[in-house]
């Protein structure tokens, strides 16, 4: 009992984290009023980036930082698009989804031809921690990606909460002439949020190309992106309560997973409903205590409206 | 100068001439053009139908035989849409390589009588619907399932094996069903352990999907579709056995990979463009099997003497002499 508990929570923290990168850089953008729906392009970008690059030089670190730097250029360039020049967002979103998908699939086609492998990060045993009964097991041997998506839950939290630059992005998010009239620069925040969402987008592709599959295939990603953009509205733009929406989806999906492999007699066509239905179930229970988007949220910054 | 000029004029016309015959040549050649599901470097189901139409270029020339594809054709669809352009175009053979294109082709097919087409994996022709342009083909993919249960069977030491499958439909069913079968008449007291995917691409569940089996105790995996590519790097990895199928997956992971099962489509195309060039539009099945080739099964040598030593070393293996 105690491997299968070990094993599902393993698996379950694992499959979190690509979803936290993703969905946090998500929340944050949502915060300051831009709606990105083109995260699992990005992903996919920054997937290919790190695993081309650990690929040709095998330096992890290097194909990290790259996947950040794509990830961070294609932020700049969905910011450009949203706030320069207010497109509408959902539709922009769409298209960088879409171009995310194609030059990936083009890159990967004329730079690497077929399906390879690298060695990826790999686990990392945190002193002390890690020799705690069952929990140093389940959290404290993972790879790094795993322990800096979890960190950055508090630290997004503090930034957004406790410091004027979160004051900044809420208020940007909230009500933009007000915060116009105080002197913030809405268009500077909102440049920073989207690219810094970018990069954590490009994390995200990462953790899965370099970590968790240390693999590199057309389309890797498999729409996580929009599940990441769905759990920022079931995290109700709360970093907490964005990681329990990741963590109950991915233990969801670990426990179907079990099931199947144990061979209990449930169809496989609804145990892989199971992650889904959940969700809904738990989004459809909370309804009474929702909370409204950001009122900015979709809405371009027009001075003097 | 008049001369040259003229000398020249005559040299263009010449090799207009020339080359206008060596296209004339060219419009003769056999042209074929495949809808794919995934992309052509899948190592897997859409890489194994590309494979068999480079070799069959290669084999026929490039004057005789041409082939466009499109790939990544998910959204059934879009690939409606490209299957009716290609037949608008005329190409000679339109193969819609994938079982969820068939409902496309019923209603594509009967507008372009002049048309063969092409579906797999199948054996409906749709003939009983009155329609006589339209081949059907299969891989019987659970003889090398079952080959590759033999043999997964005879290297498991803990008697648990893994299975990692796509939807339970098509040549993915019959191969777990195939190798589940070779798994027991082989060792009846093993125990294989199934899990579905749901998905075709899911590259990470099955990734995860891999660890859960290893977690409970399998040290021999198997499974098929594109999204293997991440059980495959788990198994390599773990340092647990795999069998590939579909395509040669042994680059992927050679420390680990014992068998694959290859699909050679050629065998099923060889014959079918031959009857579209004597005048047959549709009407028949091809089935690769191992009797016909169809199906071969590619050892990779390494991973099997570096297991066997392995387990001599760790005392799993006792020689009686």
């Amino acid at each position: 009992m105690e491997a299968i508990i070990i094993g599902v929570l393993k698996s379950a923290i694992r499959l979190t984290t690509p979803y936290l990168y993703a969905s946090i850089g998500e929340t944050i953008g949502q915060l300051s009023g831009v709606l990105n729906l083109g995260v699992d392009g990005v992903m996919l970008m920054g997937a290919f980036s790190a695993f081309f690059t650990v690929l040709k030089t095998g330096n992890l670190g290097l194909g990290l930082l790259v996947a950040i730097v794509v990830g961070g250029i294609f932020g700049l360039l969905i910011a450009f698009v949203n706030v320069t020049l207010k497109a509408q967002q959902g539709i922009s979103g769409i298209g960088f989804y879409i171009f995310g998908l194609g030059l990936s699939s083009l890159l990967f086609r004329t730079m690497i031809g077929t399906v390879q492998t690298v060695s990826g990060f790999s686990p990392l045993s945190i002193p002390l921690l890690s020799n705690i009964p069952i929990v140093g097991e389940i959290f404290f041997r993972q790879n790094i990606l795993v322990y800096g998506a979890f960190a950055l839950v508090p630290i997004s939290w503090f930034i957004l909460n406790k410091t004027p630059l979160g004051l900044s992005i809420r208020a940007v998010g909230q009500h933009p002439e007000a915060a116009d009239s105080l002197g913030v620069n809405i268009v500077r925040i909102r440049y920073l949020t989207v690219i810094f969402g970018g990069m954590l987008s490009g994390i995200a592709g990462a953790s899965l190309s370099i970590a968790l599959l240390n693999v590199f295939q057309q389309n890797l990603t498999n729409g996580m992106g929009f599940i990441a953009v769905a759990l920022v509205y079931f995290g109700a733009w709360r970093p907490l309560s964005v990681l329990s929406g990741a963590l109950l989806f991915s233990t969801v999906n670990a426990i179907q997973i079990w099931i199947q492999v144990k061979g209990i007699n449930i169809p496989s066509d609804f145990t892989l409903m199971l992650p889904y239905i959940v969700t809904i179930v738990v989004l459809a229970a909370m309804a009474k205590r929702y909370v409204r988007p950001p009122k900015a949220l979709n809405k371009p910054f027009e001075r003097g409206e | 100068m008049m001369k040259c000029k003229k000398n020249i004029i005559i040299i263009v016309m010449i090799s207009i001439l020339v080359f206008s015959l060596g296209f004339g040549a060219n419009a003769k050649a056999f042209r074929v053009a495949v809808i794919m599901p995934s992309s052509i470097n899948d190592l897997a189901f859409s890489q194994s139908m590309y494979d068999a139409m480079v070799a069959i270029q290669e084999e026929m020339g490039k004057e005789e035989f041409q082939f466009v594809y499109s790939e990544s054709m998910f959204v059934v669809a879009d690939a409606a849409a490209a299957i009716r352009d290609y037949a608008s175009e005329g190409y000679d053979l339109v193969i819609a390589h994938g079982s969820q294109y068939g409902s496309s082709l019923v209603e594509i097919a009967p507008d372009f009588p002049n048309t063969s087409f092409a579906w797999g994996t199948t054996v409906n022709t749709f003939s009983d619907q009155g329609i006589t342009n339209i081949f059907a083909y299969e891989a019987r993919s659970e003889e090398g399932g079952y080959v590759s249960g033999v043999l997964a069977a005879k290297l498991s030491q803990t008697g648990i094996i893994g299975v990692i499958g796509p939807i339970e439909t098509g040549d993915a069913k019959l191969y777990v069903e195939g190798f589940k079968a070779g798994v027991l008449a082989t060792k009846p007291d093993a125990q294989v352990n199934i899990s579905w995917i749901g998905s075709f691409s899911d590259v990470a569940l099955a990734s995860e999907a891999a660890q859960t089996h290893i977690n409970v105790g399998a040290d021999v995996l198997t499974g098929t579709a594109q999204m293997v590519v991440g059980a495959i790097g788990v198994a390599r990895q773990r340092g647990v056995l795999w069998f590939g199928t579909q395509a040669d997956q042994t680059s992927l992971a050679p420390e680990v990979v014992v068998a694959n099962q290859v699909y050679d489509w050629t065998v099923a195309l060889k014959p079918m463009i031959q009857l579209v060039r004597e005048g047959t539009r549709g009407g028949s099945a091809y089935v690769l099997t191992l009797a016909n080739g169809g199906l071969k099964i590619v050892v990779n040598q390494e991973a099997l003497v570096r297991k066997t030593i392995q387990d001599i070393i760790e005392g799993k293996i006792d020689i009686e002499l």
